[in-house]
């Protein structure tokens, strides 16, 4: 059951791929060819991403049978179906807008971020005591869905920005929108390197003094750029750069903070090839390809917003609260997680009330969006690998 | 002040800027369409700007003071996260030293400007108090006029209201019978008066802003009543196995509840397991499943008195897992720690070092020692001196960390017919020190051990309320978002049948409503200029 499992989340992550390409044909840019070619391939592109979706939903099924519990209680299940999560809401807002030029850009995002769980440890996990309990996949696929729901007012945001945001000069804005690109980019540069390093069987170890004061031997799976605060390197490989911080806590602090140094590497390499083969911001060389109305792209990230936000904060707060009651015997604790999962609804609801004002529709609000998106992929990373709290479970 | 009188008839309060029944603006520079969101009405904010309380009322009524009020308590919370709050450091530390030995100079200034406490903090609950006020204050400066607004508003509209709107058409004609069928299809309520129309659909969905703020209101004063005596309790339990403990917080007139602690269950997954063998294996130590303590729930009768033997009465059994707490009246108990093999007995026995042989055993309960143990035949032992958790102090002089016998030790006084004045020794574990050339010692002759179980304690009278807030919260929350408030008027003019829409969010919708609508009557489309000049702006920008 396993293994059909496994085969399943690789087909999906394959139609997935192949929904993004229908899409992106259904905007290609030849002056000839009419509505029509724009709406058949848009609908193999939806239909194709359904299809994907009905794929991971086996995934899901099966997986939940081989392991007796519901599949949302580590970062690789979790973050799978986050993405899932993803897709469904673009599936809902495409149903409401059938806006071809969302597809392109919401199916990769579901797609890296799909790529991205699978970087973590895929195998099947007993629940300790803190998760046994029916609210794990009640409190845990609500948040997920609201924040895959308020995912598509990024895609959106971001669509409506390339769109507009003037690409004749260099300014303040167009380097932002390089900014995001750039960090989306460096997500697949960070799988690309981690498939690298773990193909080519890269080991450095290092033995540092944990907590108790004991020797450890910890091993690094990429080139150490930043070695362990007073650590010492066990074999001749390459030299690390600098020592990781000591304030820099949780358990591998140095190995996370070298595998992130090493996706903004190799980001930058992607992002900089990319950049001479365009030969102009990888942004100028989007807004040409979108012609969505920008009213429509503003409507879609509102909506999603509207849409998201009450099912963010029935799973992330309230379903949240009432686990953390049961199990805790406090509903709240100011925990890392539940204060950022705080941050978030007050993020978005500042946004809403921003929007009933005249001057916060169409570009301040995209930003806001794009903002919010940065705010719930913290939570759901930095928190849980940084930050330690009571939701590092992974 | 006095009330303005429109044309139309209708009396409106002072401040109005649209007519509440047919919408014609009441002052020559009021702009329509930004009027629209309240209605026109006379909001007291906008009305009053004299005294203090105007001003202060103004101030709070304001949505972008309501916004930068959330935005500082969002920053607020976040540098609460920078570093861990004070009770998530390690119990045993002082935070004055704590988070500059952990954190450097960075640590030091968030521990002195008070932030390892931040959540608590004068300054962080004011905030949410202002906030609060932000939100009842606002909440009633447009809640109320907007109420008696939508109630008054009539069917046929003033011309320039009409005009004023952003989606606007004039048909030259029109048959209102097709245009009302057709709107009432789409779930309008429909309203005709001397040959005009109006339309509306999801009138509820404004409410939603003003329910969902109710729920917050509710939400936050339940959060506030914790801090009255009586509503909330917040105890810890240890219980050792086999013993029994009164549970603290749970006194009451008719009586005292005792907890016995039957057993600790601690369990591990199998690593042989299958299913989870990958996993298992890729960790060091093992993996939990269970943590579970089997209760028995006592009460004593209503009238025991302080200080004799409580006569217990059995209540229930129950099983107290993590997610599973047990309950009684109003109190919850929480499996939240424990501690597996605490030292509980000791047992000694008096031997004669040059022959061996033994006088007597003795086992002392490490939790209440008694002073002497006699052997019998004239051999005896004294304790003078017990440390349950031993430790050399910083004058070298034997001391103890606390009460709980994790490294008990004793000077012992051996008596016996031959040693009368007693002989006299320190005994720890693997520590046996002489106090001259002794003929006896003690020697270890076993030790028992016991589980400890940890349970916090609950009774919160407040989560009624709080969930009674959060409830209202998420009805408020859906209907203003899910919903929208669409309206359309058509009216019968001298050079055509004029036609204007509005909603409050959602115009994509309400766009589509009306394409339906001039597709199936003979309804010209309705313009939207909004859209139309903006895109003249951009184009004309990009010439």
């Amino acid at each position: 059951m396993a293994e059909i499992s496994s085969t399943l989340l690789y087909s999906a992550f394959m139609i997935y791929l192949f929904s993004t390409l229908f899409f992106a044909m259904s905007i290609s840019d030849k002056k000839n060819e009419k509505a029509a070619h724009t709406k058949k391939w848009g609908k193999i592109g939806f239909i194709t991403a359904c299809v994907g979706f009905a794929a991971q939903l086996g995934y899901f099924i099966t997986r939940w049978i081989a392991s007796g519990h519901a599949p949302v209680s580590n970062l690789f299940e979790f973050t799978t179906f986050f993405g899932m999560m993803m897709v469904l809401a673009f599936i809902i807002l495409y149903a409401i807008y059938r806006t071809n030029g969302l597809g392109v850009f919401a199916m990769p995002v579901a797609l890296l971020v799909i790529a991205y769980a699978s970087m973590f440890p895929k195998d099947i996990s007993p629940l300790i005591p803190a998760l046994q309990s029916d609210w794990l996949k009640i409190h845990v696929t609500t948040a997920a869905l609201g924040e895959g729901i308020l995912a598509i007012s990024f895609v959106s945001g971001l669509i409506y920005l390339i769109r507009t945001v003037d690409q004749s000069v260099s300014s303040k804005k167009t380097k932002w929108i390089e900014i995001v690109l750039y960090s989306l980019i460096s997500v697949v540069g960070f799988i690309i390197i981690s498939l690298a390093f773990k193909g080519a069987g890269y080991e450095a170890s290092f033995e540092i003094m944990n907590d108790q004061n004991q020797p450890e031997k910890i091993v690094y799976d990429m080139p150490a750029i930043a070695g362990p605060a007073n650590g010492e390197q066990l074999d001749d490989t390459f030299n690390p750069l600098f020592s990781t911080p000591s304030w820099m806590n949780g358990a591998n602090a140095s190995i996370k903070l070298n595998t992130f140094i090493w996706s903004l590497l190799s980001g930058a390499i992607l992002y900089g090839l990319l950049r001479l083969i365009l030969r102009k911001r990888i942004a100028a060389a989007l807004q040409p390809k979108v012609k969505i109305n920008p009213d429509l792209l503003d409507e879609i990230s509102y909506r999603a917003v509207a849409i998201g936000f009450p099912i963010f904060t029935l799973g992330a707060l309230i379903f949240a609260m009432i686990w953390a009651q049961e199990a805790w015997s406090r509903f709240w604790g100011w925990d890392p997680k539940e204060v950022w999962a705080l941050i978030t609804f007050l993020f978005y609801a500042a946004y809403l009330h921003l929007r009933l004002s005249r001057g916060w529709h169409g570009e301040k609000s995209a930003w806001l969006c794009v903002l919010g998106f940065w705010i719930i992929t913290f939570n759901l990373i930095a928190v849980n690998l940084v930050l330690v709290g009571l939701h590092s479970y992974a | 002040m006095q009330s303005i009188t429109c044309e139309c008839g209708h009396s409106n309060p002072y401040g109005t800027s649209l007519c509440q029944a047919c919408g014609k603006p009441l002052d020559n520079d009021v702009e329509v369409l930004s009027s629209m969101r309240y209605e026109g009405s006379a909001r007291r904010s906008q009305t009053y700007n004299k005294t203090f309380v105007d001003r202060t009322w103004n101030f709070f009524s304001s949505v972008r003071v309501g916004v930068w009020l959330i935005i500082i308590i969002l920053v607020a919370a976040a540098i609460g996260t920078i570093f861990p709050q004070e009770t998530f450091i390690p119990p045993n530390v002082d935070p004055a030293t704590h988070y500059e030995s952990e954190y450097g100079t960075l640590g030091l200034i968030y521990y002195l400007l008070g932030f390892h406490k931040l959540y608590g903090s004068w300054w962080f609950i004011i905030l949410l108090g202002m906030l609060g006020l932000s939100i009842i204050i606002a909440s009633l400066d447009r809640g109320i006029p907007l109420y008696k607004a939508l109630k008054t508003q009539r069917v046929t509209r003033h011309d320039q209201f009409m005009k004023k709107q952003r989606l606007f058409s004039v048909s030259k004609e029109a048959e209102l019978e097709e245009i009302k069928y057709t709107l009432e299809s789409l779930r309008y309520k429909v309203r005709e008066e001397k040959g005009n129309l109006f339309a509306e659909k999801g009138r509820f969905s404004r409410w939603g802003a003003y329910v969902n703020h109710v729920g917050l209101i509710i939400f936050l004063t339940g959060a506030m009543l914790r801090f009255f005596p009586g509503m909330y309790v917040d105890e810890i339990l240890w219980v050792r196995e086999g013993e029994k403990a009164s549970i603290p917080g749970t006194k009451s007139e008719d009586g005292q509840y005792y907890l016995e602690n039957k057993e600790f269950i601690l369990e591990m997954y199998d690593k042989e397991e299958k299913k989870f063998n990958s996993a298992l294996s890729s960790v060091d130590g093992e993996v939990a499943k269970n943590y579970q303590s089997n209760v028995t729930l006592y009460k004593t009768k209503p009238n025991h008195t302080i200080g004799e033997d409580p006569e217990l009465v059995k209540v229930k059994d129950g099983e107290i897992r993590v997610n599973e707490p047990f309950k009684f009246d109003s109190f919850a108990l929480y499996q939240t720690d424990f501690k597996l093999n605490e030292f509980n007995k000791m047992s000694f026995e008096l031997e004669e070092k040059a022959t061996g042989k033994k006088f007597g055993k003795l086992t002392v309960d490490l939790h209440e020692p008694e002073k002497k143990y006699d052997l019998g035949n004239g051999y005896r032992v004294e304790i003078e001196e017990y440390f349950p958790n031993f430790i050399l102090n910083e004058q070298k002089q034997p001391s103890t960390v606390n009460n709980l016998p994790d490294n008990p030790a004793f000077v012992f006084s051996m008596y016996s017919p031959d040693t009368p004045k007693g002989e006299k020794a320190f005994v720890g574990i693997q520590k046996n020190i002489e106090a001259g050339e002794n003929l006896f010692k003690m020697s270890f002759a076993g030790i028992e051990t016991k589980d400890l179980t940890a349970l916090t304690v609950r009774k919160d009278h407040t989560l009624w309320i709080i969930a009674l807030g959060g409830f209202i919260f998420m009805i408020g929350v859906t209907q203003g978002l899910y919903w929208n408030y669409r309206r359309i008027w058509i009216k019968q003019n001298q050079d055509g049948v004029w036609a204007a829409a509005h909603t409050n969010k959602n115009w994509y919708g309400l766009k589509k409503d009306l394409d339906f609508l001039s597709e199936k009557t003979s309804l010209a489309a309705l313009v939207d200029k909004e859209s139309d000049t903006k895109e003249e702006y951009r184009s004309s920008r990009r010439v």
